[in-house]
């Protein structure tokens, strides 16, 4: 046999098979993707801890948490975003640097632009909806990207949609905070236990809570492990009476949350990223 | 065969000397970093990526560059590129080497960076970028030496090396496009988010990569008695010239879409890089980078022009000039521009500007010092033993 000809046997050989495996490794990939997709709206795929991407997507069941936050009400209820803020905030040991630059929060407020960026309309502005100041949190998302790019699963996600942070595992290489498109992860550019001019940074130390050290990411978690004791969020349990945050279990028609997002018009942050936010907003 | 390192004039080790000096520097800076933590630097909430993480991308394509010589020799037996394949490989070590210490300066938690190892994350693009790194760190460091060695020992390099000089090819490729992917798999980073990353980034290597190989070549030329040739140097423009413009031909392809679309998240980068972007709210316009695009723009064209005539006249002197407008044009592009570039505006649409400090600056001086140690060495030993075994034959 000659070598051109050997050559081409060789080749062609090695094509077919790579012609009939591609196929169906390719199928294999996409079932996952499609059977996650097909389901419940994506609402409900479930998958399991340390962020499996879709790979064990099973019917709706089990837990899956999420909240409405109703903006008009924040808006007629003066001084109650700050309360959440507070509440959250110093429960969790989020310190306070007083500058922009080094600035960790978990929960905050800020206007329609920010918040919703590309679906304002640029002729007809509705005053009221421009005035307003929206609560900003950790979307939770079904479909996070920052669990996705973490290099180390340092954070991942819960059965139960909740987007965990291992703040001892985290490296620090930042790639979570590129990759979330809501800007809901803040990163502790420098020692959060220490002081300047004698004030610490975190005002009164909150021992249920472990303080971070520097060099790690941190975020809103849903307050975990309260809503695993049957407890509401802290933010949540600060608006009281005013329903202005409605939390609980998507994947249960019954619940509060799942009867408002049934009676009322809602809307998510950026949903065209198909990150399927948990937080959902009344304006 | 390291030996060779140790012998040399005293501009040699002047410059050596120089290069500790600046290291120096650059370790002092890294302890004030270490202890403070990465609030040392100019990085933010909003822009949390900074001088490091870009001068590691721009440093993978200098090491992917290597490609380009490598790939002459190897696959096409072109026997001009025979003097220059070595330099290419090594060259590749000192700048991977260079992307691994950006890295470790980059990590809010570096004693844990063993934890991408201990806990492989097979959907994170960094998990790949690690393994197609030390891969290729790996491959011309084995390439490389095995090689030269063989030709200071007069002999033909055996043949096992063979495979891992074939794999070390599509494997330079790799680096840059998982590098790229860091990037464009980002939902909400508009500048990010195209499909042309990759093939941008490859084109912008394969020019910056073999001008800085270049611009050594030509000072190795005029300090010691090693000379590429003309006919490898007339080849090197080629490949420069073309991958160059194809590096402008993509981004003006950006450009078109951007602007043709007019989708606001598709131009607000460009905006901000190019012309300045003005803040919602308060009207003030952030344009901190705008002289340093244009002036990239500007020199790249440049420099692709003289490149081309450098060659017609035969002059060294333009050629080295055009080399290095062509190489601080492109670090200039992706070494700031592309990293910065996609945290503006934020994702809640603001904007936040980055100035690096000085420890900043300090640490990267060190690192890229850190990296001309690692070429001055190695080329030292390459052209050492070069000279000899052509003198012997």
């Amino acid at each position: 046999m000659d070598s051109s000809r050997r050559k081409f046997l060789k080749i062609a050989g090695i094509s077919a098979v790579a012609g009939i495996g591609a196929p169906s490794a390719l199928n294999m990939l996409m079932k996952n993707e499609v059977r996650a997709s097909s389901e419940g709206g994506g609402h409900g795929a479930q998958t399991d801890a340390h962020g499996g991407e879709g790979a064990h997507a099973a019917a709706p069941v089990g837990k899956r948490y999420g909240m409405v936050i109703d903006a008009v009400k924040f808006h007629d209820t003066p001084g109650l975003a700050e309360k959440c803020i507070e509440a959250c905030h110093s429960y969790f040991n989020v310190p306070n640097f007083g500058n922009k630059k080094d600035e960790i929060k978990w929960i905050w407020q800020m206007p329609f632009t920010n918040a919703f960026p590309g679906d304002e309309s640029h002729y007809k502005k509705d005053e009221r909806t421009h005035a307003m100041q929206f609560m900003l949190l950790c979307n939770h998302c079904d479909n996070p990207p920052c669990v996705r790019a973490c290099p180390t699963k340092a954070t991942f996600k819960n059965a139960d949609g909740i987007v965990m942070m291992d703040f001892h595992r985290c490296i620090g290489c930042r790639f979570c905070m590129a990759a979330c498109p809501y800007g809901a992860r803040s990163f502790n550019w420098r020692d959060p236990r220490g002081s300047k001019d004698g004030v610490p940074f975190i005002k009164k130390i909150n021992p249920e809570f472990p303080t971070r050290m520097r060099g790690v990411v941190e975020k809103c978690s849903f307050c975990d492990l309260r809503v695993k004791r049957g407890l509401q969020p802290l933010c949540v349990e600060a608006t009281g009476d005013t329903k202005a945050m409605v939390f609980g279990d998507l994947n249960d028609p019954n619940s509060e949350v799942s009867q408002v997002l049934k009676a009322r018009f809602t809307i998510q942050r950026k949903p065209s990223l198909g990150t399927m936010p948990s937080v959902f907003y009344i304006i | 065969m390291l030996e060779k390192s140790l012998k040399g004039n005293l501009g040699y080790w002047a410059w050596v000397l120089f290069l500790l000096g600046i290291i120096g520097v650059g370790v002092i800076c890294y302890i004030v970093q270490y202890n403070y933590g990465l609030g040392a630097t100019g990085m933010s909430r909003d822009v949390t990526w900074g001088i490091y993480i870009s001068q590691f991308t721009f440093l993978v394509g200098v090491a992917a560059g290597g490609l380009m010589l490598v790939l002459p020799y190897y696959l096409h037996h072109y026997k001009d590129f025979g003097r220059i394949t070595i330099l290419g490989e090594f060259m590749a070590i000192a700048a991977v080497a260079m992307c691994m210490l950006f890295i470790m300066a980059d990590l809010g938690q570096p004693m844990r960076a063993l934890n991408v190892v201990f806990h492989p994350t097979p959907n994170s693009m960094l998990f790949y970028d690690m393994i197609v790194l030390s891969g290729y760190l790996f491959l011309n460091v084995v390439c490389g030496w095995v090689v030269l060695h063989s030709e200071y020992q007069g002999i033909k390099y055996p043949s096992w090396v063979k495979p891992f000089i074939y794999v070390s090819i599509p494997w330079a490729v790799s680096i840059h496009t998982v590098t790229a992917f860091l990037y464009c798999g980002l939902p909400g980073r508009h500048f990010w988010l195209t499909a042309i990353l990759a093939p941008r980034f490859l084109a912008s290597a394969f020019a910056a990569g073999p001008c800085l190989l270049m611009v050594i070549a030509l000072i190795m030329k005029r300090t010691t008695k090693f000379d590429i040739g003309r006919v490898a140097q007339d080849k090197l423009v080629t490949i420069i010239g073309y991958a160059a413009l194809l590096n402008f031909f993509f981004l003006g392809c950006e450009i078109f879409v951007a602007y043709y679309s007019r989708i606001p998240g598709h131009m607000h980068t460009l905006d901000y890089l190019y012309f300045g972007l003005a803040d919602h709210s308060t009207g003030e316009v952030f344009n901190n980078l705008v002289p340093f695009m244009r002036a990239s723009v500007v020199m790249g064209f440049a420099g692709i022009g003289l490149i081309f005539v450098s060659r017609y006249l035969k002059s060294d002197a333009l050629l080295a000039l055009s080399c290095i407008l062509i190489f601080v044009s492109f670090w200039i592009d992706k070494g700031l521009g592309l990293v910065l570039g996609g945290f503006v505006p934020s994702g809640l649409e603001q904007i936040t500007e980055y100035v690096p400090t000085f420890v900043e600056i300090g640490i990267t001086a060190g690192i890229w010092a850190t990296g001309f140690f690692i070429i001055t060495v190695l080329y030292k030993i390459a052209i050492s033993v070069k000279l000899e075994s052509e003198k012997a034959a």
